[in-house]
């Protein structure tokens, strides 16, 4: 494939046997390879965080999809990371009925508590803060999801002890 | 077809009770669950199918087409293409909408029952749930019920002994707003971009892989094991006004209690706020309200009489769309409130057509600066273009056109305040709406 070129990769990536075999298990459940390849660009976010130049390479020749088709898709989609994300991804919510019940404070309360913009991540590695439309929570607002969990009815003074809750997760 | 006699008025909350595992196969067969799909299997497709038109059910995931005529496109009879497809549209995104995500985490086996018989009453082969990737319980709860279903021959191959098999996906969406339009829902299915589809062909006769396709509303299935139970006619006797069945309401925002109630359809949206969401908080008034979501028309507290039936909001220029209210109260500023749905619709729209693509994020543009006060009155009638260029059938798909509805309105009921900003070159509401951190970067 030509169009392997547009996208820069200095890096090689293997798939795992683990991924190989998740994605296996995909391909036998769909009749055709390209009904796969969302689910398989999940798997591989799964296990390493997000999905890079090289991994998408990598998936490309496993599943002997056009690199372009793959990449197209994952950009398309808002919960496929293109890009390094911290161990806790969190989503707060802007959608309406968050802001209409206080939603942005708690979203700048959380960027001034961590230090960072959204869609950028703490130094340490901890936090990424990427917040999402209505998360289907409007009767508890302002809401956040965070580690597949969904924390309802924010307030900006139980923000702390939400994140120190996530940190202590990360410890154990 | 005969009926169960023991009819409820609240057949699509009945199983929700306060056991934390009502969700589960034991317990929804305790109520009676999986009663419709028993019954339904003693008769033909055709009469199922004949039983769904006739209890008249519009389907919820906010157009309201009548489900029966829908399902009557597809392709019937020994020269029918196979697989057919029957799809649970399970992708809620729109703004102020979560009635969806209720019957997900707490009533999986009655999404999934109404999709078993959809696929016997067709005469499909595969089912797909197609549920939004951060519904995290939700989809726990279906993968669960799944396995159960497997396990007690309620899926897989001679269903109840009868002679029909069938099979459900589940696929997590990968998160875009658009994915919930049922042609890009099918692209995505097949590992696309969720572009929209051009129609015809419809999905019915043309959808996954070319094949026929339904997509429904998960509420919408959730309706289906009551209607075979308990009979058309005592569906639509549950409707207060010309609609059939009953809706799971919400109201979010200022009020005192919000929540989701099932009532009947054709319950008064004054009786709504005022009786289920108890009325404004102390100290806000009601502005206005977004009837159904994020994509409606706003309409005004002289509308609380209006029945939440499809034609009769349609005749107050909104629409039911999801049946999720949300309220504008006095405090937060109109303009905010409109910019922050018009920003969602830009972010969301897949890029497809001009007015969608360009005229969205312009109209986001011009309303950040009249929220900042760097706005001109001529700005307003640039909006007002916007939103023409938005209207139906200049695009692709039903996204722009729902995304400038509160837009639209919010300009003719709250004129004033839009006018306001411009003259005073500021936000007259003091209060959270307003930020200098207007972009939220
Ligand atoms: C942009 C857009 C988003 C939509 N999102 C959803 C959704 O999340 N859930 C849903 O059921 N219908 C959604 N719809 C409507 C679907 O296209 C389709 O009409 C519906 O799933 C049909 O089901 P029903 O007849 O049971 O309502 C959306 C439509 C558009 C244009
Ligand atoms: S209206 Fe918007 S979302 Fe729909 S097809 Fe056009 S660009 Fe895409
Ligand atoms: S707007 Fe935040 S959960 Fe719906």
């Amino acid at each position: 494939m030509t169009l392997q070129l547009e996208i820069p990769t200095n890096e090689v990536v293997e798939l795992s046997d683990v991924e190989k075999k998740q994605i296996d298990a995909l391909l036998q459940e769909t009749l055709y390879v390209s009904g796969a390849s969302i689910d398989a660009l999940k798997i591989i976010q799964n296990h390493r965080g997000w999905v890079s130049n090289a991994s998408l390479l990598a998936l490309s020749k496993y599943i002997n999809l056009p690199l372009a088709d793959l990449d197209s898709v994952a950009t398309f989609y808002n919960l496929i990371f293109r890009q390094p994300v911290g161990k806790h991804v969190l989503h707060p919510c802007d959608g309406i009925s968050c802001d209409l019940m206080g939603g942005k404070k708690i979203r700048q309360c959380l960027k001034k508590q961590l230090k960072i913009n959204n869609g950028e991540t703490t130094r340490d590695n901890l936090f990424t803060l990427l917040p999402l439309p209505c998360l289907g929570a409007c009767d508890k607002a302002p809401v956040m999801i965070a580690n597949k969990q969904l924390f309802e009815l924010l307030e900006e003074k139980s923000l702390p002890s939400i994140l120190n809750h996530l940190q202590q997760e990360h410890a154990k | 077809m005969s009926h169960s006699v023991h009819a409820p008025n609240n057949p699509l909350t009945r199983f929700i009770t306060q056991d934390e595992n009502c969700w589960q196969l034991n317990q929804y067969q305790m109520q009676g669950g999986y009663d419709g799909l028993k019954r339904a299997l003693t008769v033909s497709g055709p009469a199922v199918l004949d039983e769904i038109k006739e209890s008249n059910l519009r389907g919820r995931g906010g157009a309201g087409f009548p489900t029966g005529l829908k399902w009557s496109f597809v392709p019937q009879g020994d020269d029918a293409p196979h697989p057919k497809y029957m799809i649970v549209n399970a992708d809620e995104m729109e703004p102020g909408a979560y009635k969806d995500r209720l019957l997900l985490e707490k009533t999986p086996h009655q999404i999934i029952e109404g999709l078993i018989i959809g696929g016997y009453t067709l005469d499909a082969d595969i089912g797909y749930i197609f549920i939004r990737g951060d519904y995290y319980t939700a989809i726990k709860h279906i993968e669960i019920a799944l396995k159960e279903c497997y396990d007690n021959n309620l899926l897989g191959k001679n269903i109840l002994g009868s002679a029909f098999n069938f099979e459900i996906h589940i696929h997590t969406s990968a998160g875009r707003y658009i994915c919930g339009e049922e042609t890009a829902l099918i692209n995505s299915l097949e590992g696309k971009r969720a572009n929209p589809r051009a129609k015809p062909p419809f999905p019915q006769v043309a959808g996954l892989w070319g094949k026929p396709t339904i997509v429904n509303n998960v509420e919408t299935y959730c309706n289906l094991p009551h209607i075979i139970n308990f009979g058309a006619s005592w569906f639509k006797s549950l409707g207060r006004f010309k609609d059939a069945g009953t809706k799971i309401f919400g109201v979010s925002g200022r009020v005192k209690t919000p929540g989701l109630w099932e009532l009947p359809m054709g319950t008064p949206i004054g009786e709504i706020i005022d009786n289920y969401a108890g009325g404004m908080c102390d100290g806000y008034k009601l502005k206005g309200f977004l009837p159904g979501g994020g994509s409606t028309d706003f309409l005004l507290e002289k509308h609380f009489d209006t029945p939440m039936d499809y034609d009769e909001i349609g005749k107050q220029k909104s629409r039911m769309g999801t049946g999720t209210i949300i309220i504008l109260d006095d405090k937060y500023c109109p303009v905010a409130m409109v910019l922050n749905l018009v920003k969602f619709f830009a972010q969301e729209s897949c890029g497809w057509c001009t007015p969608c693509r360009e005229g969205l994020p312009w109209a986001q543009v011009l309303l950040e600066k009249i929220e900042q006060g760097k706005g001109e009155l001529s700005d307003i009638k640039q909006l007002e273009d916007l939103c023409k260029f938005a209207a139906p059938g200049n695009t692709f798909c039903a996204l722009a056109p729902g995304a400038v509805e509160p837009l639209q309105s919010a300009l003719i009921y709250f004129r004033d305040d839009f006018e306001l900003h411009i003259s005073q070159k500021s936000c007259p509401y003091c209060s959270e709406a307003y930020s200098e951190d207007i972009n939220d970067q």
